[in-house]
């Protein structure tokens, strides 16, 4: 579906992603692991055509991304921000409705069944009773889902995240990654930049391992995150086991140590 | 991903009298059969997406306004009792269709069409452009801090105006070169803005501070050069602002730009709500931010020349009757810009019949809202702390 050939890209005359190519197939959560300034920000910000690519190609379904306009875009990708402090108390329903903003024409309408697509996102999530409230008001964890629930509004075809769960606390980290899960197990395709290797395994089909603006691997969870991948890819003690969890499945856990 | 998603266009299959039942209590159940699945799910989304703004603010606003324009006409050195007023827009009506109506009287139809109704006309109109420039630059500059100002506006105008002055143009002139430097001050900081490459805002921000420290010395080096008894005074006055000398010509030549900008913002209100989420946002949901905001400061710009060219320098505005309207309403750019023009409106009327009466001189209309504007932020600030 997705489709991105020897992206090359930078700031200025700095070029930081050296040359990228991956595709990402419908349904697939796809994760993107790599060090402090590796290019996985820059490599997200040319995806959503924040920032214009040197040379290479990104293609969704065939059509060639670097040519749309934003509106275009925004009917196939939607980004999914940190959650955050806007200036102004808006309500949640209308946090949401602003995800029909490229499917609304010059006066901006809102029809019932933009309102209905709005109410199903909501419903998605399991917040459908926070519509009433106010967003600044909510805690970090909701705040996310009410964001995630304004991009599946949007009807894209890939979710794009960026640290989704940076500013969350352990519950709300959980809890935010399963829903996504379930996103992607439904059909929607999901881009996560994180952190934190436990997340990947926690959630992707796939990672992406970046070093330095290239691509050092890209495969299974199992092959992406191990002991000899992280050392090389953070420069830290860390070990990979695998653990055996109470009711017999094994589960695979990052552990760092002096 | 869901097959449920209806197409867009199509619109929700709720029947004539449900969307009726629906309009008069959204909350009540609205007579959907048993097993209507799909039209149980629409009157969820309805009730769930069903705007609340309280009815009273809507009419609290629309009462406010319409009794204090009314009233305005009867206030002033020449008191009218209301049929006086009643009687002299009935003669006016009749005096165009029958020149030589019985009843017509001079002095009232003075009084009433050519001093008052041009005032007040431009006074509404100053009071909704700083109001809704000033909220629409909130928004954008994603900062409830920030008034209409922040991008030169007034900086430039003062320095037209006061160069006019300087050079004994005449009235017309002061006007036409306010205008001029208003929307030159503001053309020069968007240039500006062009250094700073990676933070739009941030950049026109400094573009703003830059141009308004410049023509802000140009005033100053006016005023030192001005003539002390004669010069000086006049544009001292003309900093302060007044509607004291408005007249039709005046009205005439600011109405339709007033309303060109208005209805440029109003249809850029959607936008201006994606656009308080900030820039990449913004994008990420598709809209073009670098043509939205141009297109904002430019409707914002215009109505605030035409503001200042006509009456000086008045401030606060554009700063405290935002957040008057967002106590009220809400912070829904759609709801919330024209409220914002309507209470600006409202608001300048008051302070310019004050000025009109409470001293025999008229007070310049800039100290006023200075005045009864801090109180007011102080009130609503302590009242309102959310989202700040």
């Amino acid at each position: 579906m997705l489709c991105v050939r020897d992206l090359r890209a930078g700031y200025g005359d700095k070029e930081i992603v050296h040359g990228v190519s991956f595709d990402v197939a419908d349904g697939e959560f796809c994760c993107i692991i790599g060090a402090n300034g590796c290019g996985k920000t820059t490599l997200l910000k040319n995806l959503l055509g924040l920032i214009k690519p040197f040379s290479g190609g990104v293609a969704m379904n065939g059509e060639d991304v670097l040519a749309m306009n934003e509106k275009a875009m925004a009917k196939h990708f939607a980004y999914i921000p940190q959650a955050h402090t806007p200036p102004f108390p808006f309500a949640v329903r209308d946090v949401v409705l602003m995800g029909r903003t490229p499917h609304l024409g010059r006066l901006a309408v809102v029809a019932p069944a933009d309102r209905r697509i709005a109410y199903q996102s909501l419903v998605q999530l399991g917040i459908e009773d926070l519509a009433d409230s106010i967003y600044t008001d909510l805690s970090g964890g909701q705040r996310q889902l009410v964001l995630i629930a304004r991009a599946l509004t949007q009807q894209p075809e890939l979710l794009i995240m960026d640290e989704p769960t940076a500013s969350l606390d352990f519950g709300n980290q959980q809890m935010v990654l399963s829903r996504m899960k379930t996103l992607a197990r439904s059909g929607m395709a999901v881009i996560m930049v994180t952190h934190d290797p436990d997340h990947a395994l926690f959630c992707a089909d796939r990672v992406i391992v970046m070093k330095e603006g290239n691509i050092l691997l890209d495969g299974t969870s199992e092959q992406a995150i191990t002991t000899e991948m992280l050392q090389a890819i953070y420069q830290t003690n860390v070990q990979v086991l695998d653990v055996t969890m109470a009711d017999g499945h094994v589960k695979r856990v990052c552990v760092p140590f002096d | 991903m869901n097959e449920e998603v209806p197409e867009r266009g199509t619109r929700a299959r709720l029947t004539r009298a449900q969307k009726r039942a629906l309009k008069r209590d959204p909350f009540a159940a609205a007579g959907i059969e048993e097993g209507d699945e799909f039209a149980a799910e629409a009157l969820a989304a309805e009730r769930a997406f069903h705007k609340r703004v309280p009815l009273w603010a809507k009419l609290a606003i629309a009462a406010a306004f319409v009794i204090i324009f009314f009233a305005s006409f009867m206030l002033g050195r020449y008191g009218l009792t209301p049929d006086q007023w009643f009687f002299g827009i009935v003669d006016h009506i009749a005096h165009w269709f029958d020149p030589n109506w019985p009843y017509y009287d001079q002095e009232l139809d003075n009084v009433l069409f050519q001093i008052r109704f041009p005032r007040i006309i431009v006074v509404l109109l100053s009071g909704a452009a700083l109001a809704v420039a000033g909220a629409s630059y909130q928004g954008m500059f994603k900062n409830p801090l920030v008034s209409p100002d922040i991008l030169g506006a007034s900086a430039g105008a003062s320095f037209g105006a006061c160069l006019a002055l300087l050079l004994d143009l005449g009235n017309v002139y002061v006007q036409v070169f306010a205008f001029v430097g208003g929307m030159a001050a503001v053309g020069l900081a968007v240039l500006l803005n062009r250094t700073v490459k990676y933070d739009a805002i941030l950049g026109l921000v400094l573009g703003g501070i830059l141009v308004s420290t410049l023509f802000q010395s140009g005033t100053s080096i006016i005023k030192l050069l001005a003539d002390a008894d004669d010069k000086l005074p006049s544009i001292t006055f003309w900093l302060m602002g007044s509607f004291a000398s408005i007249d039709r010509e005046q009205m005439l030549a600011i109405i339709l730009p007033m309303i060109g900008g208005f209805l440029l913002l109003l249809l850029e209100s959607w936008k201006l709500n994606v656009l308080s989420f900030g820039d990449e946002e913004a994008r990420s949901m598709g809209i073009n931010t670098r043509i939205v905001r141009l297109i904002v400061i430019f409707a914002s710009t215009l109505v605030v020349s035409c503001s200042v060219a006509v009456a000086g320098i008045v401030g606060w505005i554009g700063l405290v009757i935002p957040h008057f309207a967002r106590a009220l309403v809400g912070p829904n750019y759609r709801v919330l810009l024209p409220a914002s023009m309507a209470i600006g409106a409202s608001f300048l009327l008051v302070v310019d019949d004050i000025a009109r009466l409470l001293m025999s001189v008229e007070i310049p209309i800039g100290i006023l809202t200075s005045l009864l504007g801090v109180p007011f932020f102080v009130i609503i600030y302590r009242r309102n702390m959310r989202g700040w």
